[in-house]
């Protein structure tokens, strides 16, 4: 057996490993609240990754899965007492089938539309649940917010559930596309964003598997909205729908690479620390928008494919070099 | 019954508005099939700019207006240029969704810096004054910025039926290859039409900016309105564009007379679904090419 066909399983073995042994060193509050969010965020830009890079339909809404998520969560407690602190674990993959058939007929009636139109109606999906969660008072308590009892954790080590759940999510996630990958419907929706007419001509099933890969995405979305209300413990309606959750999952997808495996952890891993960083150092809100921006535009004009793949291209032209230096 | 015409007649005067900044919207698809997430931002910052002419300078902002649309026209030409221009053809309509989006934030965040988040209105002398006809009134704001929607929507038209650059827009939006093969030069056409779009942007900023109070997140609400309306009239189609604001905005402010302001917001979102359920490409919109 060739050493590369162990190069991928070793590499997802030692990151995993690491990543859950970070823990173990008593990191500080504000390391390990950084770790949680950059989690977070890596398990979104996966699932994203499946629609919006395997399949090309670049979804602007995906937070308002994530709100649906956030507020599924919150509203079962509080009408189900909370008697033990993982209870509210238990039930993420029930909110995540919820958010993927509440997804359902939305994928339906968006993906009758082609990428850039698909992006409008996501983008106005979007703010429609944003409205809906401002108004809704009845359910989710308007601007005032909702709450959910706090996590009964030990305060020394309160993050730590979270961070393993959001682990086990992202090696879900993770797992999924690498699953896809390898199997026809991974090929099927490659073969959707290189041209869905010629795909749907020669027998592919073009709508069963851009839904599937909807539902996945959105469903997994949902899970980490539920995840994050209950970390929050407190959420607010333009918290809970930020246009700009979609925006860092997009750019994280981007930057680290499209329809790659590592990519979209790559860029979340990246892009979360640096924001942090830049939140930090910045303070105001208003530059560090600014520098969002011009981040996004130079990764979309200078690196379109993102790091992974321009990193495989220069590994493979080495590799391609050396076979001829041998000949 | 009297609250329904109200609303009516309410709905038809803002249509103006709204017409104008989607005409630009779609001007930019037809001619570069770039869906520009940036239009709301840019009609936030032509109020806020016409919004500083006044209170500076005490500039009326309908006299402003050559101002503000020549500095957005100058502007739009500047991101077609630096921005759109550099993509690959291939990936282009998914990735200029997202650099345009990109854009907007960046002028969301450059409105923030400097005008801070708090909410700002034009308040003209004459902001209040109305005529009562029939027992409806009519805003005196609402009718000018009501007629001079008409007269930029009109002169938009004469620019693309009668002069060479319009003839040489509507070979590009017919057919681009055929276009470039032809001596049209693409992305000259392209940039000024980023321009005019844009443009006709700063033009219904200073209009919107004397209805409505705005702040620099005002371009979510708006951007997910005028993208409603541009698919209901059919991506590329101006007159749709007209048709499209005109059903938005009277349904929306009908249902806001007749049901609840609250519910008028999702109007549009109601609208658009029931065309991505019968009519995809929207009312006027081309038949299969590229985008939809």
């Amino acid at each position: 057996m060739s050493t590369r066909q162990w190069i991928g399983p070793t590499r997802a073995v030692v990151f995993f490993a690491v990543i859950a042994s970070l823990p173990v060193f008593g990191l500080a509050h504000w390391a390990m609240n950084m770790l949680v969010f950059t989690l977070m965020f890596a398990v979104m830009s996966s699932a994203w990754n499946l629609l919006g890079g395997f399949a090309g339909y670049p979804s602007l809404g995906h937070v308002a899965f994530f709100g649906i998520g956030a507020y599924a969560e919150v509203l079962w407690f509080q009408h189900h007492a909370i008697v033990s602190g993982y209870e509210p674990f238990w039930i993420l993959p029930l909110i995540g089938i919820g958010v993927a058939v509440v997804g359902l007929p939305v994928a339906a009636l968006s993906m009758r539309t082609r990428a850039d139109v698909f992006a409008i109606v996501t983008i106005t999906l979007l703010f429609v649940v944003q409205t809906l969660a401002f108004n809704l008072r009845g359910l989710t308590g308007g601007a005032q917010g909702a709450s959910i009892a706090t996590a009964p954790f030990p305060a020394a080590t309160y993050e730590q559930p979270f961070y393993y759940v959001l682990l086990l999510l992202l090696a879900l996630a993770m797992g999924l596309t690498w699953a896809g990958m390898r199997s026809k419907v991974g090929l099927s929706l490659v073969a959707v964003r290189a041209d869905e007419d010629k795909a749907a001509g020669i027998g592919v099933r073009v709508q069963t598997v851009k839904l599937l890969a909807f539902c996945v995405s959105v469903g997994l979305t949902g899970m980490v909205g539920a995840i994050w209300a209950y970390y929050e413990s407190f959420i607010y309606p333009q918290f809970a729908v930020d246009p700009l959750i979609t925006v860092a999952i997009v750019l994280m997808t981007f930057l680290g690479g499209r329809a790659t495996l590592w990519g979209p952890v790559l860029g979340a891993f990246i892009l979360e620390l640096a924001q942090q960083y830049l939140a930090y150092s910045l303070g105001g809100s208003e530059f560090y928008l600014i520098a969002y921006a011009l981040v996004f535009l130079v990764v979309m004009l200078v690196m379109p494919r993102g790091i992974v793949p321009s990193i495989q291209d220069r590994l493979r032209q080495r590799r391609r070099r050396r076979v001829v230096d041998a000949t | 019954m009297h609250a329904l015409v109200q609303g009516v007649i309410l709905g038809v005067l803002t249509a103006g508005v709204y017409a104008l900044m989607a005409s630009g919207q779609t001007l930019i698809f037809g001619i570069m099939r770039v869906v520009n997430m940036a239009q709301g931002a840019m009609v936030i910052l032509g109020a806020y700019l016409s919004y500083q002419l006044f209170t500076s300078w005490g500039v009326d902002p309908f006299l402003a207006l050559p101002i503000t649309t020549l500095a957005l026209f100058v502007l739009g030409v500047g991101v077609q240029w630096l921005f759109l221009r550099p993509l690959h053809a291939g990936d282009r309509s998914q990735l200029s969704v997202l650099v345009t989006f990109a854009v907007a934030l960046l002028v969301e965040g450059f409105m923030s810096v400097t005008w801070t988040t708090t909410d700002r209105g034009i308040n003209t002398s004459y902001a209040n004054a109305s005529w009562t006809v029939f027992g409806y009134q009519i805003t005196l704001v609402r009718l000018w910025a009501f007629l001079l929607s008409l007269f930029a929507l009109a002169l938009l038209y004469l620019v693309l039926n009668r002069t060479r650059f319009g003839r040489a827009v509507r070979a590009s939006v017919q057919n681009p290859e055929s276009a470039r093969l032809l001596g049209v030069e693409s992305e000259w056409v392209s940039a000024i039409g980023y321009g005019l779009g844009t443009a006709t942007a700063a033009a219904a900023g200073s209009v919107y900016g004397m209805l409505y109070s705005f702040n620099p997140n005002s371009h979510y609400d708006l951007i997910s309105r005028l993208l409603s309306i541009v698919l209901l009239g059919g991506l590329g189609s101006i007159g749709g564009a007209v048709i499209g604001a005109l059903v938005i905005s009277v349904s929306s402010s009908v249902v806001a007379a007749a049901v609840s302001p609250i519910w008028s917001q999702m109007t549009f979102f109601i609208v658009l679904l029931l065309v991505l359920v019968i009519r995809p490409r929207g009312l006027f919109g081309a038949s299969m090419r590229g985008a939809i």
